[in-house]
């Protein structure tokens, strides 16, 4: 009995909250955070202007290191996991991923074929007259 | 019996996530309050993500006017990001004091939070009023437009966390480490967080991708 209701009251986490952890455990989760953090940002700002790595390559690692780095924050900062208290806030995250992917891909989808089949500015101008 | 019981267990664990509910009844308000302001802030990164649609639209339309690449300076946009990844961990060390209830440590740690979020401000201040004294204010091109409205909104809010944060930090002087003290703490380092999760977005996309095209 005790254990259930010891369960009734950790099925649910608020987001930004852990799980119960003594003091010295959680400021380790926040420099743990910190480092890799501070690892992604640096790589990326080193990627930026090198010369080391195949040119084309260098805008999709600059996204792939920003996802990452977001990553790190949910987890160490926001204390957003995978864990069976977190499915609300977990739920409710992948709902908005879904709405900014629809918006950021869907435009620049739409606008990079916009682009592509309308005639350049200096074509449209003389139609119009 | 044994069967009623089971069934009964089955019920209380539709999702099979491993944990046996029966009845827990309203969520406490910490958790209620947090989770929506959690909804919120997913609704803040949403607007965001039309901005950052609009400046990957618009970053080529420059008008004849200045590429990203000429007007980026990447030093001082590596200070504004160390700035922000440092008072994102302090206000971590501030929300943890308040938990534990140590005033020293809850001040030290907002005031610290401040001072970083304010370097930021004045540097992205300097940024834009240097940009607008050139000539290459939003009105200048499309691109402009974009990249002013990406980053200064996100500017605006840090603005408005730096407001929120001297607020708590006279809320714990005044009432000091109160419930709903605390539930407003744990929403401003929420907040905090979440800004800094967008400036990953702006620092990489506009500032990086931009001066490398």
């Amino acid at each position: 009995m005790s254990d259930q209701a010891h369960m009734r009251a950790e099925h649910d986490l608020a987001p930004g909250e852990e799980e119960q952890h003594s003091v010295g455990t959680r400021i380790l989760g926040y420099v743990v955070g910190l480092v890799l953090a501070l690892l992604l940002t640096a790589t990326s700002f080193f990627i930026a202007g090198t010369d080391l790595v195949w040119q084309p390559s260098i805008p999709v690692a600059l996204i792939v290191l920003a996802i990452a780095q977001m990553g790190v924050h949910l987890v160490f900062f926001l204390h957003i996991t995978t864990g069976p208290d977190n499915t609300n806030n977990v739920l409710a995250l992948a709902f908005g991923l879904l709405v900014v992917f629809l918006v950021v891909g869907g435009t620049v989808w739409i606008m990079a074929h916009l682009n592509a089949n309308m005639p350049a500015m200096d074509q449209i101008m003389p139609m119009r007259r | 019996m044994s069967m009623t019981a089971t069934a009964g267990r089955a019920h209380a664990d539709p999702h099979h996530i491993g944990l046996v509910i029966e009845h827990p009844g309203p969520a406490p308000k910490r958790i209620v309050t947090a989770y929506g302001f959690w909804i919120f802030l997913l609704s803040d990164i949403v607007m965001f993500s039309c901005f950052f649609a609009a400046y990957a639209v618009l970053a080529d339309q420059t008008a004849g006017g200045p590429k990203g690449s000429e007007i980026f300076e990447q030093r001082n946009v590596a200070i504004e990001t160390v700035c922000l990844l440092l008072s994102s961990f302090t206000c971590g060390m501030a929300s943890i004091a308040a938990d534990v209830r140590n005033r020293f440590w809850f001040y030290l740690g907002m005031a610290v939070t401040c001072l970083l979020g304010l370097i930021f401000l004045v540097i992205e201040f300097r940024e834009f009023a240097d940009l607008v004294a050139r000539g290459y204010g939003p009105s200048r091109s499309a691109f402009l437009t974009a990249f002013f409205s990406l980053v200064g909104c996100h500017g605006l809010h840090v603005s408005a966390g730096i407001l929120w944060l001297l607020t708590m930090m006279a809320q714990v002087f005044a009432k000091g480490f109160r419930a709903d003290v605390l539930r407003r703490m744990m929403c401003f380092a929420l907040f905090w967080h979440a800004l800094d999760i967008v400036w990953v977005g702006v620092f990489s996309v506009v500032y990086l991708l931009g001066s490398g095209v």
